[in-house]
């Protein structure tokens, strides 16, 4: 698939968007031996070495590619629902260059040897880079730690139990302890699944219309909480996986304003969701954490627009239809998002709710720096993963075009405008949009 | 019989109960007088009459063999009557057997008991109820006094002088009273002390016992003059404390590659038993740089000359 040696290309005349050098500004990259060259005004064809491809951009958008810190991909375990293939063929129809796969898998990502795996299966299938976070407990188990030595060294990018929380406050202490003498990062699924218990959607109105048992948001913000509280008792690094509601967002405030090593991310689809798109027990719409009120998604969209939240991810999660065609209660949760992650944010852009270089660093730069990957950055000498964005493009979401294996999308004929029209991984151009 | 020590010395206390509470003096003269016996030790008639007519007791609440062999040992070869008691600790509630135990004991007049209990300050409880000495031999997480001596004793013979080397004691410092008595005699004979483990096996505060606290291995053991590894519990290797032994033993473990962070001409310990191959190498741990072996000779002289000492202090002696 890699040739050996690629064309340099000079995207030409674009809005070059570097949001790691808080650079937004018209002119051209030049990309040679898959690392970017230079970004500047008016490099040209007569400042590009010989044969390079001229990639006319008429004022498009190039921004560093997209990392998305939280996908679902099947392998190893379930390959009927996702593989590295079909994920970073999505990914690249959505501008994502870097997936930071999940441990959830089975097995669990939780050895030295199924990290080794994941590398091997990117690397020979895959389109993109894949980094893959470990397990931090043996088999999420929540009860004994991986070993995060070994498994950073092998190429864990992060440590984390996926879609459960650890409930078991020692086994958490003792894992930020440890972690944090090889400075790993642990990321969390915020929930305390006792008081979710039975929950399938946010608690409150519409979950009592449509008769469903309520999600509180409390169990987020209590497990959150008490995580905050161990952070401050280990000094560890952590970030929290997948926040929701405004309560939360009161909690992780006050842990950045103490100066803890305290980050978080929101998915896409909690910041342009809502639970009244649940409707008539759209099963598409089921998702964990739930889709919380309005009120949530809107303060979510300010501490993205502020700062305040970091990373924007796909939280990508392919279900079978088997699995989705089912009463609300029984079905399971989970959407894929990998493709329409960037098109659904540009939304949050159009309606003003957002400036375009903060969304991007939170699709990019934040989440590289975050793992200590070398991407999200236009910066000389970085790896050239790049993304050409149309952000005016209307185009209409049908499910069946999308690249993944399982068809869950909540945008399914969604008005979206803006898209990726060209993704280039490791100076390759890997996708193009026609 | 001709054969006695020349030291005459006497420790001030009745009990030694941990080495918190002993004198720089109290440590060297101890030293100096298990030296001569690790002397008198190495002859063929190693009995002398220290403890002639004397009872000695090992009350032993948790199960050990080479610290028990060598209490006994020591005692039978000062002259003393020993009897070994192993008391299982499940038998009654543990508070009430204790105390009861050294009632008992205490009514068949003996001259010393030594005690190994799995629970911390449990030794210093008994010694409350006793009219005789009292030696701890290792009380839960608190202080093995006896170890931290014949460690001294084993470094002082090979390297002439413990002040001014820097010794990295390395493992599970947090579960461990080998480390406790070792850190603070070795601060008081005036050694640069280190410990080295992962941020889950050291207790918060260690900082503040005097001690440099890093968790790597590289870092700890440069410049090194004594490398002191410990014993990790087998319940604590997989995913409580650490994740396992192969990281435990690729990060923490004592082997050649370590060992050569520390000075060419470093010194390895190990307070016994081993794990061969969690925290220690069998290379290094049967290497010529090893002490090992000669930590267990040292063990019976120092507790002679603690025996010794302390009878010296014994009503009628």
């Amino acid at each position: 698939m890699l040739s050996d040696r690629q064309r340099p290309i000079l995207l030409a005349n674009a809005r070059i968007v570097d949001p790691s050098r808080d650079l937004d500004f018209p002119g051209d990259l030049l990309i040679v031996d898959g690392t970017i060259r230079e970004a500047k005004r008016g490099i040209g064809a007569a400042g590009v070495p010989e044969g390079t491809d001229i990639v006319e951009c008429r004022g498009r958008i190039v921004a560093p590619g997209l990392v998305d810190m939280r996908a679902f991909v099947g392998e190893p375990g379930a390959e009927g629902r996702e593989t590295i293939s079909s994920a970073s063929q999505a990914a690249v129809a959505g501008g994502v260059t870097t997936i930071i796969c999940q441990p959830d898998t089975q097995p669990a990502i939780d050895d030295p040897t199924i990290v080794d795996f994941i590398q091997r299966r990117a690397r020979d299938t895959g389109m993109v880079h894949v980094h893959p976070m470990a397990a931090l407990t043996k088999g999420l188990q929540g009860q004994e730690m991986t070993e995060i030595g070994l498994l950073k060294a092998a190429g864990a990018v992060a440590f984390t139990d996926g879609a459960r929380s650890v409930t078991n406050s020692q086994v958490m202490r003792r894992a930020l302890t440890y972690a944090r003498d090889f400075g790993a990062l642990i990321v969390h699924h915020t929930e305390d699944p006792d008081l979710t218990g039975e929950g399938v959607m946010n608690e409150g109105e519409f979950a009592a219309r449509l008769g469903l048992v309520g999600a509180p948001k409390a169990a987020e913000t209590i497990m959150l909480e008490r995580d905050i509280r161990l952070v401050t008792l280990t000094g560890g690094r952590y970030h929290a996986a997948s926040l929701t509601c405004a309560e939360s967002l009161d909690v992780l405030r006050r842990a950045k304003d103490a100066g803890l090593h305290v980050t978080a991310s929101a998915s896409i689809n909690h910041l342009t969701l809502n639970e009244i798109d649940v409707g008539p027990y759209r099963t598409f719409f089921k998702l964990s954490p739930p889709l919380r009120a309005e009120d949530d998604r809107r303060a979510l969209v300010a501490a993205l627009a502020e700062g305040l939240i970091d990373v924007v991810v796909s939280d990508h999660n392919p279900q079978d239809v088997e699995v989705k065609r089912l009463p609300f209660a029984e079905a399971a949760a989970g959407a894929i998002g990998i493709e329409t992650m960037l098109p659904a944010s540009l939304r949050l852009v159009h309606n003003g709710e957002i400036k375009l270089i903060t969304l991007l660093k939170a699709l990019s730069t934040r989440p590289a720096e975050l793992l200590g990957l070398p991407g999200g950055t236009l910066r000389p000498g970085a790896p050239a993963d790049v993304v050409v964005i149309d952000p005016d493009a209307p185009w209409i979401v049908d499910r069946d075009e999308l690249k993944s294996k399982c068809r869950n999308t909540p945008f399914d004929e969604a008005r979206l405008q803006g898209r990726a029209v060209c993704t280039i991984v490791a100076g390759r151009t890997v996708y193009e949009y026609v | 019989m001709n054969i006695a020590p020349k030291s005459s010395f006497v420790l001030s206390s009745r009990h030694l109960l941990g080495i918190e509470g002993l004198s720089y003096a109290d440590i060297v003269g101890l030293l100096d007088l298990a030296g001569e016996f690790v002397e008198l030790n190495r002859q063929i008639e190693k009995k002398t009459a220290g403890l002639r007519g004397r009872t000695l007791i090992n009350l032993f609440f948790e199960a050990s063999t080479r610290t028990q062999a060598s209490f006994e040992l020591a005692g039978k070869r000062l002259g003393a009557d020993v009897m070994n008691m192993s008391v299982s600790s499940s038998s009654i509630r543990k508070g009430e057997t204790l105390i009861d135990t050294a009632i008992t004991l205490n009514a068949m007049h003996p001259d010393i008991i030594v005690v190994r209990h799995h629970a911390s300050g449990a030794v210093e409880l008994l010694a409350q109820k006793v009219d005789c000495s009292v030696i701890n031999a290792g009380d839960g997480q608190h202080e093995h006094p006896t170890q931290a001596l014949l460690d001294a004793l084993t470094i002082r013979r090979r390297k002439g002088e413990i002040s001014g080397l820097t010794v990295a004691i390395c493992g599970d410092i947090l579960h461990s009273r080998v480390a406790r008595s070792n850190i603070i005699l070795l601060n008081t004979l005036g050694a640069r002390v280190r410990v080295v483990a992962p941020s889950t096996l050291l207790p918060p505060g260690i900082e503040r016992f005097g001690v440099e606290v890093t968790r790597d291995m590289r870092e700890g053991l440069a410049g090194a003059d004594i490398v002191m590894m410990l014993r990790l519990q087998r319940e604590r290797m997989n995913g409580s404390f650490v994740p396992s032994v192969q990281e435990y033993f690729a990060y923490y473990g004592l082997d050649q590659k370590k060992l050569a962070y520390a000075k060419s001409d470093a010194l390895v310990m190990h307070p016994g038993p081993m794990n061969r191959g969690v925290e220690i190498d069998s290379i290094v741990a049967d290497g010529a740089q090893s002490l090992i072996r000669e930590q267990v000779e040292m063990g019976v002289a120092v507790r002679m000359a603690v025996l010794e000492a302390l009878s010296r202090n014994l009503p009628n002696a």
